[in-house]
């Protein structure tokens, strides 16, 4: 293994570092996501990053050794839709940070992370109950909500940010939330903004001294859409009707934006329009109620039926008991289920870990195990999508986590059914 | 005066439901009751005017054999069978019953597992439907703090497209609940998830009504302009109920155990169920969350001598959970639902398995129409967190979570909840163990009778609603 060698030498002069950072995960089944699964393969983390990945993997002297036979590694899992960090307490108002306040439902220019609670309560039982290194921080409300960013659930006390903007947010499908009076007129309005944003650039002069007519949005809104409608930054559109997904589809064409489908719940019903436009989706595997006229369609086996029909999916949580911030450590229950309705376990791992890093725009660092890649690492104690599983180590960054959850500490205290003060 | 005798005959008619309350299966380890909610040796007159006409359809007999049985009542049974005549539980055991009907299903479940239909003791199925549109939202009578008089029962929609899929979830029998909007919400129903035209023929026969209590944020926040809008309003706002309720049933009681002469008392629906549940008649399931408001509201049903049933998502539980053991009241509870509002805070995973090992009789509930399809695997979820605080049990205990305890708090632990002789013949054939996240639900029995069967597509329920309004999906398998 010539190259692996080359390459750890070649991470160790990069950092600097070696000894106690070197860490040599053994005999374990490596899932690298880029590649095939490793039977007794070897993953070597140096300096925070990712040194090698292999069957015939030489452990340095002195690196911590740790055995892991019997275990399952994977990267860090990819939570691509969530409100962590931004939402702490969803019924208590001053703890919610994930939306902003515009009478015309247009807040392209407002920025989620800087809301950012590092010192979230919920941070760490989705690292180390759920093996989630990265998650996207996403706003939500108006018609366009805002933008958001990749946060990397580091041991810092401060915001890390792996990427922001990643993407901006908007919704469609819903009318009546984005004051509008109906499904056509919603475009209609979302067409207008997108207009002015277009011709934002060439319009601009004239807009800071006022030579202009009334804009569908403010300049700063303006100002904040322009690598949308330049096709460099993805317009994720929530919408679950494939009628809404249809014209989503149709205003990407007209403006020439690069979308992704969010929430997506009939995406199925649109699968192979989806596939031809090259438009991925963020969708929830556990959804099957027709919760409204828009998602009458709505099926379990979505994700399986967009796969089977060339679509890239990222799964995000969207189940029951606030899977976006609480509960954001459940996303691997839910690449399980989505096993349970048709997914492979294979492409199931891809749409929490590589699929949503891509999406992203992270896939450079995060989502796989190669050299060179973060060293966000999972040792399970088993399959990961399994209950009876357990993340029994995480890395960010090739940090470990020993410290315990919020509700970690409440267990202890209470274990035995009465208070142990 | 017929109304009054037809009160009686239901007083008399569900006595073999009720009589054996809290005898539990010899061979359970999990601990029982003490003792059980009143004798309900007094009824009131309009005890059933919506009576069940829920009967079960003729069937075949039914032998699944080389079954992995969890039984329900806390054991295991390998390459067993059960097997179902006249929709009654017949044997359950190892290898085949000596007597089997000719004419018997015999369904081979090698490889896969056997359990007990499940039970949700929260749902608002059909009060709540799909599609969540302002005109089927009947679950909460949202217009004055205590609303006692209100029967769930009356806003349940049949043809709610939930039905169906929380059925595909192995569970067969369901309590809808008004909502938490109150701090008395009015009573539930018990359902058997079956196709019907009317609530009546989903009812399940004999089984009492509940009684939807609420405590904490909920009351206080959808009254705060007029009150209640504190938790010492709320507790104020009960403890009038319940002086006015033990008036009325003192006026009543002696007016039925007189020489029933003259006109009787007038009749209030309000009091009528609250005074039903000092009798013992009514179970009270209790929505609260801290446990500071739990003991308060055992404090509470001891001032007016009720007993509460089972508290309602308790996610403090576990701070109180001996507690709970020694008063017999059981803990309906998910694995992990939490920090959504302030008294949700301390929300943990190992909730369960600390009630459980405290003795306390541990539940798991879902109210909402997804979580009640993977009951099984919430508790799945509850247990490997138990596991890590040294807590663990095998699957023939975990699986009374979802079986045999929320029987028990529905009152119906004599009927359903395991698979013994004599039981109803609601069972689930799942694809392997049920505590695996790749599991589903191959075939669902109810008193014997095949209501899913997921290799035959024609099987299927699709509620009226369905028809037209919701594609017919092409069937997909799973991984097994």
């Amino acid at each position: 293994m010539r190259t692996v060698r080359t390459l750890l030498a070649a991470t160790t002069l990069a950092t600097g570092t070696l000894g106690a950072q070197t860490i040599a995960i053994t005999n374990a089944t490596v899932h690298p996501v880029s590649g095939p699964r490793l039977e007794n393969a070897t993953v070597l983390i140096s300096g925070g990053t990712i040194a090698a990945v292999g069957t015939n993997v030489a452990v340095p002297a002195g690196a911590q050794v740790i055995d892991a036979r019997g275990k399952v590694v994977t990267p860090g899992l990819v939570a691509a839709g969530t409100q962590l960090g931004i939402v702490e307490v969803g019924a208590v108002r001053e703890t919610r940070d994930g939306s902003a306040r515009r009478a015309d439902g247009v807040a392209a220019a407002f920025r989620v992370w800087e809301g950012f609670n590092a010192a979230s309560v919920l941070l760490a039982p989705a690292r180390m109950d759920g093996g989630i290194t990265t998650v996207g921080v996403v706003p939500g409300g108006n018609m366009i909500s805002g933008q958001a960013a990749v946060v990397d659930l580091t041991l810092a006390d401060t915001l890390v940010l792996r990427r922001a903007p990643a993407f901006m947010v908007a919704r469609l499908g819903n009318p009546q939330g984005n004051g509008a009076g109906s499904r056509g007129d919603e475009l209609a309005k979302l067409r207008a903004v997108l207009a002015d944003a277009k011709a934002y650039r060439t319009t601009r002069a004239r807009i800071e001294t006022g030579q202009t007519r009334p804009l569908a949005a403010s300049p700063a809104d303006l100002a904040a859409l322009q690598p949308v409608v330049n096709g460099t930054l993805p317009l994720a559109i929530e919408a679950d009707n494939a009628g809404d997904i249809r014209n989503a589809l149709a205003l990407a064409k007209e403006f020439g934006l690069r979308i992704m489908i969010a929430g997506g719940a009939e995406a199925w019903r649109v699968a192979p329009q989806l596939a031809a436009a090259r438009v991925p989706v963020l969708a929830g595997a556990l959804s099957n109620l027709p919760g409204s006229f828009a998602t009458l369609g709505t099926a379990q086996e979505n994700l399986a039926r967009l796969r089977a029909a060339g679509v890239t999916v990222a799964i995000v949580g969207n189940g029951p008991g606030d899977e976006d911030a609480f509960n954001v450590r459940n996303l691997r229950y839910e690449a399980g289920n989505a096993v349970a309705y048709g997914m492979t376990w294979d492409d199931a791992l891809r749409a929490v870990t590589l699929a949503p890093a891509e999406l992203l725009g992270v896939a450079d660092k995060v989502g796989s195990l190669a050299p060179g890649k973060d060293a966000n690492v999972v040792i399970w104690s088993g399959d990961p999508f399994e209950y009876d599983t357990r993340a029994e180590h995480v890395f960010v960054r090739g940090q470990r986590f020993t410290g315990k959850t919020r509700q970690q500490l409440l267990t202890d205290r209470y274990r035995s059914g009465a208070a142990s003060y | 005066m017929r109304w009054l005798v037809a009160g009686i005959a239901f007083a008399t008619g569900t006595a073999a439901v009720h009589a054996q309350s809290g005898a539990a299966p010899t061979s359970a380890p999990a601990p029982r009751p003490a003792a059980t909610p009143g004798a309900g040796a007094l009824s009131l007159p309009n005890a059933d005017p919506f009576p069940s006409t829920y009967r079960a359809p003729a069937a075949r007999p039914l032998l699944i054999v080389d079954a992995t049985i969890l039984t329900g009542t806390g054991t295991k049974v390998e390459r067993g069978h059960v097997y179902v005549r006249d929709g009654k539980v017949v044997s359950v055991g190892p290898g085949r019953p000596a007597d089997v009907a000719a004419d018997a299903e015999i369904v081979d479940a090698k490889g896969r597992y056997v359990t007990p239909g499940l039970i949700d003791t929260h749902s608002h199925l059909g009060v709540y439907p799909a599609p969540g549109v302002d005109a089927l939202s009947d679950g909460n009578e949202a217009t004055s703090p205590s609303t006692a008089r209100v029967w769930a029962e009356h806003s349940v929609w049949p043809q709610d497209p939930q039905f169906p899929r929380v059925l595909a979830g192995g569970v067969t029998t369901l309590q809808v609940l008004p909502g938490s909007a109150n701090l008395i919400g009015g009573r539930s129903v018990v359902l058997k998830i079956v196709p019907s035209t009317s609530v009546q023929g989903m009812k399940f026969p004999g089984a009492r009504h509940g009684l939807k209590m609420a405590c904490g944020e909920n009351p206080k926040r959808v009254y705060a302009s007029r009150g209640p809008s504190t938790r010492m309003g709320n507790m104020a706002g009960y403890r009038a109920q319940w002086i006015q309720a033990e008036a009325y049933r003192r006026r009543w009681d002696g007016w039925l155990a007189g020489d029933r002469k003259g006109d009787p008392p007038s009749r209030d629906l309000e009091m009528e169920t609250l005074a039903e549940v000092l009798r013992g008649n009514i179970l009270v399931h209790n929505h609260c969350y801290r446990a500071d408001e739990m003991l308060q509201m055992l404090d509470l049903a001891k001032e007016f001598g009720y007993r509460i049933r089972s508290f309602h998502h308790g996610v403090e539980a576990y701070k109180l959970a001996r507690r709970m053991a020694a008063d017999s009241v059981s803990g309906s509870l998910w694995s992990d639902w939490g920090g959504f509002k302030m008294e949700a805070i301390d929300g943990i995973r190992a909730n369960l398995s600390i009630v459980h090992a405290a003795g306390g009789i541990a539940i798991v509930h879902s109210d909402d129409a997804s979580g009640a399809q993977r009951l099984n695997q919430d508790a799945a979820k509850a247990r490997a967190a138990g596991r890590e605080a040294g807590i663990d049990l095998p699957d023939e205990v975990l699986i009374r979570w979802v079986t045999w305890n929320a029987a028990w708090a529905l009152g119906l632990h004599d009927v359903v909840g395991s698979l013994e002789p004599g039981k109803h013949g609601d069972v689930v054939l799942w694809s392997g163990n049920p505590f695996s996240v790749y599991t589903r639900a191959d075939r669902v029995w109810i008193d014997g009778v095949s209501r899913l069967d997921r290799a035959d597509p024609a099987q299927r329920w699709r509620t009226d609603f369905e028809l037209g309004f919701i594609p017919e999906p092409p069937a997909t398998g799973g991984r097994r």
